[in-house]
């Protein structure tokens, strides 16, 4: 199959002087009862970055990322992007101010077709009003027209141009996780968030997924966070990393200081004690 | 054969006005998981506002049907905004305990200010709209309740299709993780289904009390039957209520006619354990299989 080289319009350089992506998170803290998820978590991410956020399991990467689009509330600690506070809004609201994200287990319509899929992402970007929609206005069509084009550009960067019109639900988990990535960019985030995005996939898999992202990410220039468990492909996709462990943060920084950094080693390989020393 | 015909004119029309209440039912199902004990009451809150604008303010019987529905509908928004929107994200027994309370409260509220007596609204329906086809017989409340029926339900079939919020709708039913995702208020659906799930409780208690007469005892265990209705057509299926509802009209009408009036109310139950023996998540319910 032939790869996408056209840019998809959604990334045309008037639309990223819009898209700025400037979160941080100041001393985030978030507990469920006596279980501190995360505690004290700082980050910040610049516009056009991808940032990936490591660390063993459990150890608060997926509730970090559930806090900053809202799908958790923090118990302490804020977040603001794009300088506003967002640490208490609603996941609606996070959506409209530019916020996309996937996740750990997939998370789609399953009785629905990919392009249906895809579809109910664009409402954001709906202008017409119900009445003139009921009357099937040429406006109307000529602005769904637009949407569709929007997707079909989508579904061509992501290859998967044979599978628009099945349900998701017979679709193999490699081709599901790349519609959720194919949703998530039509809401045209301006900070996208992926969950493990690498996940259960076969090595052929995981290298069309990270040609996606690289394209995305240094072609068009799409500010990404992304938790990821497969240190190959963080080390050498993103350009920063932050490293958390029982929810609290142990480093950041690039990758190489990340890999030579003795508590990340620590935390993944757990404490050396020299016995021979001991005995 | 008329006999026949007659019946299954009539349990057509009992049918589909069951299987527009479960609707409602099913709405609020499907969206949050919560099973509603008070639908009974709903539809008995439906009857005795009509009544009141009918019989006791003299008010237009198309404007009371209409401020009736809008009535319910504002109900169902504020019984969701007020009882129901605290408890979210608590279990859902709490929920579902909570509509038995609701329940007790609508019930004896109805019955402190209307008492346990019969009421009938004024006689209405103009003799013309009655259908003679053949020695059938089809009484005008059949025909304006079969004639409403339908058109509700080709308007709700038309807003889940179309209209971006019944989509959402539609999506936080299917998946809420995901329709939270994209922008979907998801708040705003709950509210929207308890409204809609009030709105026709009402039309459909508005309409059985054209036929029985309102008595809240009667009327709410009328919403009772919602239960069998969405049980053989499957808990989380709109279709299969509509479906489900007309089966079971057709039930009680046949063993009404055939067997017995008194043994009507309960031949329904029996067949549902036979369906559900064969079909453990009913008629058009999802099976769920859980990997493990």
């Amino acid at each position: 199959m032939r790869a996408y080289r056209g840019q998809p319009r959604i990334f045309a350089p008037e639309k990223m002087k819009n898209r700025r992506a400037e979160l941080k998170v100041e001393d985030l803290c978030l507990n469920f009862g006596g279980i501190k998820a995360v505690s004290n978590v700082d980050l910040e991410v610049h516009t056009g970055e991808l940032v990936a956020v490591i660390g063993p399991n459990g150890a608060g990467k997926t509730s970090l990322l559930n806090c900053i689009t809202g799908f958790y509330k923090p118990s302490s600690g804020r977040i603001l992007f794009n300088n506003t506070d967002v640490s208490n809004l609603p996941t609606h609201e996070l959506t409209r101010l530019g916020i996309g994200r996937t996740f750990q287990n997939i998370e789609l319509f399953p009785g629905m077709s990919v392009l249906d899929n895809m579809l109910l992402a664009r409402h954001i970007h709906c202008r017409y009003n119900f009445g003139l929609a009921s009357l099937f206005w040429p406006s109307v069509k000529k602005e769904e027209m637009r949407h569709r084009e929007i997707l079909e550009e989508i579904i061509d960067f992501l290859e998967i141009q044979h599978v628009r019109k099945e349900l998701v639900g017979s679709l193999p988990y490699g081709m599901r996780k790349r519609v959720e990535l194919g949703r998530a960019l039509a809401l045209e985030p301006n900070l996208l968030v992926l969950d493990e995005p690498f996940a259960g996939m076969t090595l052929e898999e995981k290298e069309d997924m990270v040609r996606f992202l690289l394209e995305l990410n240094t072609a068009w220039g799409q500010t990404m966070i992304l938790v990821e468990h497969d240190m190959s492909i963080i080390m050498s996709i993103s350009q920063r990393i932050m490293v958390l462990n029982f929810g609290e943060k142990l480093a950041v920084g690039l990758p190489e200081f990340i890999q030579g950094h003795p508590d990340v080693i620590k935390a993944y390989l757990g404490e050396t004690t020299d016995l021979e020393l001991e005995a | 054969m008329d006999f026949f015909l007659q019946l299954l004119v009539n349990g057509l029309s009992i049918g589909l006005l069951y299987g527009l209440s479960a609707m409602g039912f099913v709405m609020i199902f499907k969206s949050s998981s919560v099973l509603n004990f008070a639908h009974g009451e709903l539809l008995a809150i439906g009857a005795f506002i009509f009544l009141v604008l009918t019989s006791w303010a003299h008010v237009p019987i198309l404007l009371s049907f209409l401020i009736t529905l809008a009535g319910c509908f504002v109900l169902g928004f504020l019984v969701e905004r007020i009882f129901l929107r605290p408890l979210i994200g608590e279990h859902l027994i709490f929920v579902i305990m909570l509509t038995v309370g609701l329940a007790a409260m609508f019930k004896g509220l109805l019955l402190f200010i209307f008492g346990g007596n019969l009421h009938t609204y004024p006689d209405f329906l103009p003799d013309g709209l009655a259908l003679h086809m053949g020695a059938v017989y089809v009484p005008p409340v059949y025909v304006a309740s079969s004639c409403i029926g339908i058109v509700f339900l080709t308007l709700f079939g038309l807003f889940f299709k179309f209209s971006s919020q019944g989509i959402f709708m539609r999506s936080v039913a299917d998946n809420q993780t995901a329709a939270m995702s994209l922008g979907v208020h998801v708040k705003k659906v709950f509210a929207l289904s308890w409204a809609i799930a009030a709105l026709v409780a009402g039309m459909s208690g508005i309409v059985l009390g054209i036929i029985n007469g309102t008595n809240v005892h009667e009327i709410s265990a009328i919403g009772l039957k919602v239960f069998p209705v969405v049980i053989l057509g499957g808990l989380d299926s709109i279709g299969g209520a509509i479906i489900g509802g007309i089966i079971i009209g057709l039930l009680e009408t046949f063993t009404g006619g055939y067997i017995s009036p008194s043994l009507k109310d309960v031949v329904p139950y029996i067949i549902l354990v036979f369906i559900l023996l064969i079909k453990p998540y009913g008629l058009f319910g999802l099976v769920e299989i859980e990997r493990v």
